[in-house]
């Protein structure tokens, strides 16, 4: 498979179909894994990353789930096309960065995606679109399974799998949510939630990981720890509790729906308005008006069949997509102009925002109650 | 007591603090302690100032002596770079190791998925240690004959293991 079907392929979680996906956009798993004895791929030297690489690869390759997958040593993408990548989260920020001795496997659909010499040897990654940690737990699990018995995995009888960083040690797993979360943003919750999130000891996140900002209202959240608990219950304890925060989420867009709809109207028509007719839109822009609009058409002041096009733009507007897309490298002025253009062409045939009809809804739901979760 | 740093003043910041379980203890003046930062918490280490003013070369040198037997890194490849060198590593720096594990995650011990391969080695392992035990005690019952044929089963489960 070549790089040119990876760009044409939306991937399924871009489509956006899974499970509460009106907030969860994807749920992922990876698991860190590693030969033993061997350095690390962050210590070893190039000839010893090498030889680990090339002992790995095949065995990846040979997986009845990567069938016609894309496999490609890191040195032979371009700049754009690891950016791309990280884009639609199948390698890292780190994994972008690498050179020689590095190597990515995914497969068609998008779902899986192998790192080989990240920071370890190993990290294996599902995933899906919607709230699906367990099947991409199920897709992870099976695949590390097959590749035990073929690889000399470190693994050790009271710490578990051994991973280069200590954070990582014991399951070497690290489950993770996408959650769009505009109601608890436009209701100033957002903090709150962040806060008590973290003190259950998981961790909330901007769009690209660790350190990275959050834009369009999109968060990450993730477990923290990775010794003394199973992997099924962590992911069933980071289910429980995106669940409470998808309630949370949709209380907080009630709310905003009964007591402030002038401000809502305010921000969904403010967004198309620029949306429609702006020239000149830097992602983080783009991003966070998208993010209005995909709320719009949760709350029904868009059609339906509207919400593709907007779930589409949100990775097509992204600095890599749009050069790549473009087919040439563009300076931030010129990629903000051509973001501009192509949004400004998807909504030329949109509807206006039917505010009434968000009103009309309202009223046909019974009241909340909204003390029901506290 | 005179200053740890610039070794005139007279002492007035006295500090402790533990490190990987080993104690260390630096004497400052007022205003050597306001230079280096000590009395803002959370910006200071003590490792770190000592580490700048010789008294740190003990630590040093405990640091760097271990090294890892498989791959060659040191504590002090560690303290740098937060990260490993191999999976023998574990061992190596076992001890410290620990109380960090304990700070970061929820366990001290790995609960969850084992490997195939592991889970028919402690298998193994395990049957391994009964048949020595039935031996032992055939050979204090003077039973030659079980004994024979328990030293051929361990024999097989020898071979198994290693393959």
């Amino acid at each position: 498979m070549k790089f040119s079907q990876v760009m044409t392929n939306s991937g399924e979680w871009l489509r956006g179909e899974g499970p509460h996906h009106q907030v969860v956009v994807s749920s992922r798993v990876r698991l860190a894994r590693n030969l033993r004895d061997r350095a690390f791929p962050g210590w070893a030297k190039k000839a010893e990353r090498t030889q680990v690489l090339e002992q790995i690869r095949p065995h990846v390759e040979g997986l009845s789930e990567m069938q016609d997958s894309f496999s490609e040593l890191l040195q032979d993408l371009s700049a754009l096309e690891k950016q791309v990548l990280v884009e639609r989260h199948l390698i890292s920020r780190e994994h972008a960065a690498k050179g020689v001795g590095s190597a990515v496997i995914m497969n068609r659909r998008q779902t899986l995606s192998i790192m080989i010499n990240e920071e370890d040897h190993l990290r294996m990654q599902s995933i899906r679109s919607g709230l699906q940690l367990k099947n991409a737990f199920k897709l992870v699990d099976k695949v590390d399974s097959t590749l035990e018995h073929k690889l000399d995995i470190a693994y050790d009888q009271r710490l578990g799998y051994l991973t280069a960083c200590p954070t990582n040690v014991g399951t070497g797993m690290r489950a993770s949510a996408m959650l769009h979360l505009p109601g608890l943003v436009l209701s100033d919750l957002i903090n709150q939630v962040i806060q008590a999130v973290n003190k259950i000891g998981l961790a909330v996140r901007g769009l690209y990981g660790e350190g990275t900002e959050a834009m369009g209202n999109l968060f990450q959240i993730s477990n923290q720890t990775t010794l003394g608990e199973k992997e099924e219950e962590i992911i069933s304890r980071l289910t429980k509790v995106i669940e409470t925060i998808i309630e949370k989420e949709h209380d907080a867009r009630q709310m905003l729906t009964q007591k402030k709809p002038d401000t809502l109207s305010d921000q969904i028509g403010r967004a198309y308005g620029v949306l429609t007719y702006a020239h000149a839109m830097t992602s983080k822009e783009a991003l966070n008006l998208l993010s209005i609009m995909k709320l719009g058409v949760d709350l029904g002041a868009f059609p339906e069949e509207r919400r593709l096009p907007i779930d589409e733009l949100f990775i097509e507007t992204q600095p890599a997509h749009l050069q790549k897309a473009s087919q040439q490298k563009l300076n931030a002025e010129e990629r903000d102009y051509l973001r501009a253009e192509i949004i400004r062409a998807r909504l030329k045939l949109f509807p206006k925002p039917d505010m009434d009809k968000v009103a009309r809804e309202r009223e046909d739901q019974p009241p909340s109650d909204s003390n029901h979760h506290e | 007591m005179l200053c740890d740093v610039c070794k005139c003043n007279d002492a007035s910041v006295f500090l402790t603090q533990i490190l990987e379980g080993k104690m260390q203890k630096v004497n400052l003046c007022d205003a050597c302690s306001k230079e280096k930062g000590v009395q803002d918490p959370t910006g200071f280490a003590l490792a770190d100032l000592l580490l700048g003013i010789g008294a740190a070369e003990e630590i040093e040198k405990g640091a760097t002596s271990q090294k890892c037997p498989v791959c060659g890194f040191t504590q002090a490849d560690f303290k740098k770079t937060g990260r490993l060198g191999c999976s023998a590593c574990y061992q190596t720096f076992g001890e410290g190791l620990d109380s960090l594990l304990k700070a970061m995650h929820k366990g001290t011990e790995h609960v969850g998925k084992l490997p195939e391969r592991a889970a028919r080695q402690m298998q193994l392992s395990d049957k391994m240690r009964v048949l020595n035990d039935s031996l032992r005690k055939a050979v204090a019952e003077e039973n030659y004959e079980t004994a024979a044929s328990l030293r051929d089963q361990i024999k097989r489960l020898e071979h198994e293991m290693a393959s």
